[in-house]
């Protein structure tokens, strides 16, 4: 069976730029040609997919985000949240452990990856945790669990507040050659904050998390990657200080890369007015002057990786006074269309955005991606200029807790591909 | 002119003319409470559901007897005897009260926006008794009434409000409802208690007790809570009563002419000196006697009733 993407910006970073045809044979590339070769009329059977005026990247790589499965299946499976994923354009996720029970063994491990394998859509790549349970006193077993096939380790949700458990815990991941990704809070200044500390806060008579709750955590997890000559991930990053740290410790060649979420760069704290649960999450939604600092981060290169922390929830946990909400939003189905929002406004280039959604995180979590002969066909297809209104109640997602409900919006994968097979066309 | 909200859930969302609309209403309705048959027939008919999240005898009582007094039917829920303790929702509990059909629902909550969330989730009117560190509009509109009863006019006075601004509605409900009527604002209090970007509410911040109080013609006092300590908020009672609270001495140096506030309850001896409590200054309880007027009108206004249409 033979598949041809023709006509399409083909954008692979340090590989190639150009509007040119891929031959997909068996599900893995077989050519890259020049346009109009006439594969297609070399015989019948050839399928043809027209991706004229539209981008083909290396399939879309989102290395965080929160299946409810195990645990808690009414928010997300791992089946929805699979194809919530490829509806936003992406080929794989990276689930974070902190299901019910919490990823902490090889046995959870392998009943994700089995869930997963029975879905058949995306690729699922688990992250397991940095301590037993998300409990910051002990170590897991790193060596089981990443024969079960986990891919980093993460305590996300909770920080690690042990420096000397982090730092062993970096350590020790470092035998394995596998990153430690950070969940950066200082649960004594976050206290019972909900939002951002400030004005916002204040007048809404709502607890505030100050940035250095933040951004404390960030320095010192930069320290303890010195220290060990490890490498960390940092998760979420929603604060100035944040990026700035970030941008120093690279400086000095300290092996950091970070994350930051399309709420970050799109939203400030603004969007908790009238109490919209929709819009709290942990880290909060900062200040507009947060925002321009992580616009920054996201186009000098300090911040590596957009991922969305897709963080299902059901009305049940959102229906509720302010300060019970549960934490996060969904983001899988966004995402994309939020981020090319970063490429009209010019603050990064398409090249750009695939490297942040795709090339930097499949470098982090060491897998082998690109568009090259030989490889698995693993390919999104993106069209920037796509309007729509984002709805919701069309999510694949189980969930619909999103604060860009009715938005008008400019981009939208269009089509996902994972070895060879569409997962999902919008026609 | 009518009262045409359908809810009272701050003061940032009232107008200065509906603010003085509930303040002249008021002023009508305080006659009733002096009268030997303290009741009218207003609101006969009306049901008034009183639903307390949180402890309060004052806040809770005074809607009581506004109720009463103008004919409602009220009838309080208190958390702890309601389903709230077998786990069901706020919006559960509110859904089954709506299917009741209450005209209004006065609602005190522990989390700030809780009301708005009942008022978009129920039709009956939301009286907010007071969110978490949000608001207590029915407060400052009582303070309101009581400051212009006593000085004639709020615009151009000074308003010190001293004490644990961080956790108070009730400042800032008095912030922006005194800074709305013309009023200039100074808070005071120790750092740890004046919260990030309190200014943008319209008041000047200043951490010097004696500063903020000298040519105040009002100086509202906050209850301080003991277990504030536990999060380092101040060292003891002792230290606060001697640096920020409001101490016979201080009162000497205030204006001859200044009113003493205190939203209740008062912890004696400690953000106030026991004689300043009830010295020749203090207007306390001139402020939980105006409570019951302040809400006797809220619970006339909501209920579509007009000023001068006769509360009798």
């Amino acid at each position: 069976m033979l598949v041809l993407i023709k006509g399409g910006r083909v954008i692979d970073p340090g590989n190639l730029d150009g509007i040119v045809d891929i031959l997909i044979k068996d599900g893995k590339i077989a050519e890259i040609k020049e346009q109009g070769s006439g594969v297609e009329e070399q015989g019948s059977g050839v399928e043809v997919i027209d991706a004229s005026g539209k981008i083909v990247t290396p399939g879309l790589i989102d290395m965080h985000v929160h299946l409810r499965e195990p645990g808690h299946e009414y928010k997300e499976t791992i089946k929805s949240g699979c194809l919530a994923a490829a509806h936003g354009g992406f080929t794989a996720i990276c689930p974070m452990p902190n299901t019910n029970p919490v990823n902490d063994n090889g046995q959870i491990t392998e009943y994700i990856l089995k869930k997963a394998g029975v879905a058949d859509t995306v690729r699922v790549y688990p992250v397991a945790a940095i301590s037993k349970g998300l409990n910051g006193k002990s170590l897991c077993e790193y060596g089981e669990l990443k024969e079960a096939g986990a891919i980093a380790f993460s305590d996300d949700g909770n920080p690690v507040s042990n420096s000397q458990l982090m730092r062993r815990a970096m350590e020790y991941a470092k035998g394995f050659n596998m990153p430690i990704i950070s969940h950066c809070e200082n649960l004594d200044l976050a206290a019972n904050g909900v939002v951002n500390e400030g004005a916002v806060a204040t007048s809404m008579g709502l607890a505030g998390i100050p940035n250095a709750a933040e951004s404390i955590m960030v320095m010192r997890d930069i320290a303890l990657c010195e220290l060990t000559a490890s490498r960390i991930h940092i998760a979420h990053v929603s604060t100035k200080e944040s990026v700035l740290a970030i941008r120093n410790a690279k400086k000095r060649g300290v092996k950091v890369t970070a994350e930051t979420a399309p709420h970050y760069f799109t939203l400030t704290e603004d969007s908790i007015k009238d109490y919209n649960t929709n819009a709290k999450m942990n880290p909060p939604l900062r200040s507009s002057q947060d925002r321009e600092a992580i616009l920054k981060g996201l186009a000098d290169g300090t911040i590596d990786v957009i991922a969305t922390d897709h963080a299902p929830h059901s009305y049940i946990e959102k229906e509720v006074e302010f300060d019970q909400a549960a934490n996060g939003i969904i983001g899988l189905e966004t995402s994309v269309s939020l981020s090319l929002k970063l490429v009209h406004d010019g603050v990064i280039s398409l090249t750009g955005l695939v490297e942040k959604m795709s090339t930097n995180p499949a470098k982090i979590l060491g897998l082998d991606t690109g568009i090259t002969a030989g490889r698995p066909a693993d390919i999104s297809i993106i069209d920037p200029d796509l309007s729509y209104k984002i709805d919701s109640s069309k999510f694949q997602s189980l969930s619909r807790n999103t604060p860009f409900n009715g938005w008008d919006i400019k981009g939208k994968a269009v089509l996902t591909m994972v070895g060879g097979k569409i997962l999902f066309d919008v026609k | 002119m009518r009262f045409t909200k359908k809810d009272i859930l701050d003061m940032e969302s009232l107008s200065v003319d509906e603010i003085n609309l509930i303040l002249d209403t008021a002023y009508k309705m305080k006659e009733i409470s002096i009268r030997p048959i303290k009741k009218v027939p207003t609101l006969r008919g009306k049901t008034v559901v009183l639903f307390f999240y949180e402890p309060s005898t004052r806040t809770r009582i005074s809607f009581d007897i506004a109720a009463k007094r103008l004919s409602a039917d009220s009838l309080s829920i208190a958390a702890s005897t309601s389903s709230i303790v077998k786990g069901e929702t706020l919006a559960d509990t509110a859904k089954t009260l709506e299917a009741m059909n209450p005209d209004i629902i006065v609602l005190r909550h522990s989390s700030a926006g809780t009301p708005h969330l009942l008022a978009r989730l129920v039709k009956s009117s939301i009286i907010n008794a007071g969110d978490g560190m949000h608001a207590h509009p029915t407060q400052a509109l009582l303070d309101l009434m009581t400051v212009r009863e006593k000085k004639g006019e709020i615009s151009g006075l000074r308003i010190a409000i001293i004490g644990d601004i961080s956790h108070s509605r009730v400042a800032r409900s008095n912030i922006t409802g005194f800074t709305k009527m013309g009023a200039e604002v100074v808070i005071a209090g120790p750092p740890t208690m004046i919260p990030k970007g309190i200014e943008s509410l319209g008041a000047s911040v200043s951490y010097n007790v004696d500063e903020a109080i000298c040519d105040a013609d009002v100086i509202m006092m906050l209850r301080i809570q003991k277990e504030r300590q536990k999060s380092f908020l101040f060292p003891t009672e002792r230290e606060y009563s001697k640096v920020y609270g409001l101490t016979k001495k201080r009162v000497e140096n205030a204006r001859s002419d200044v009113l003493i506030m205190h939203p209740g309850p008062v912890n004696r001896g400690v953000e106030i000196a026991y004689e300043v409590v009830d010295g020749p200054y203090s207007i306390i309880l001139d402020q939980v006697t105006n409570g019951v007027a302040v809400r006797m009108a809220i619970l006339y206004l909501v209920s579509g009733g007009a000023l001068n249409a006769g509360a009798d």
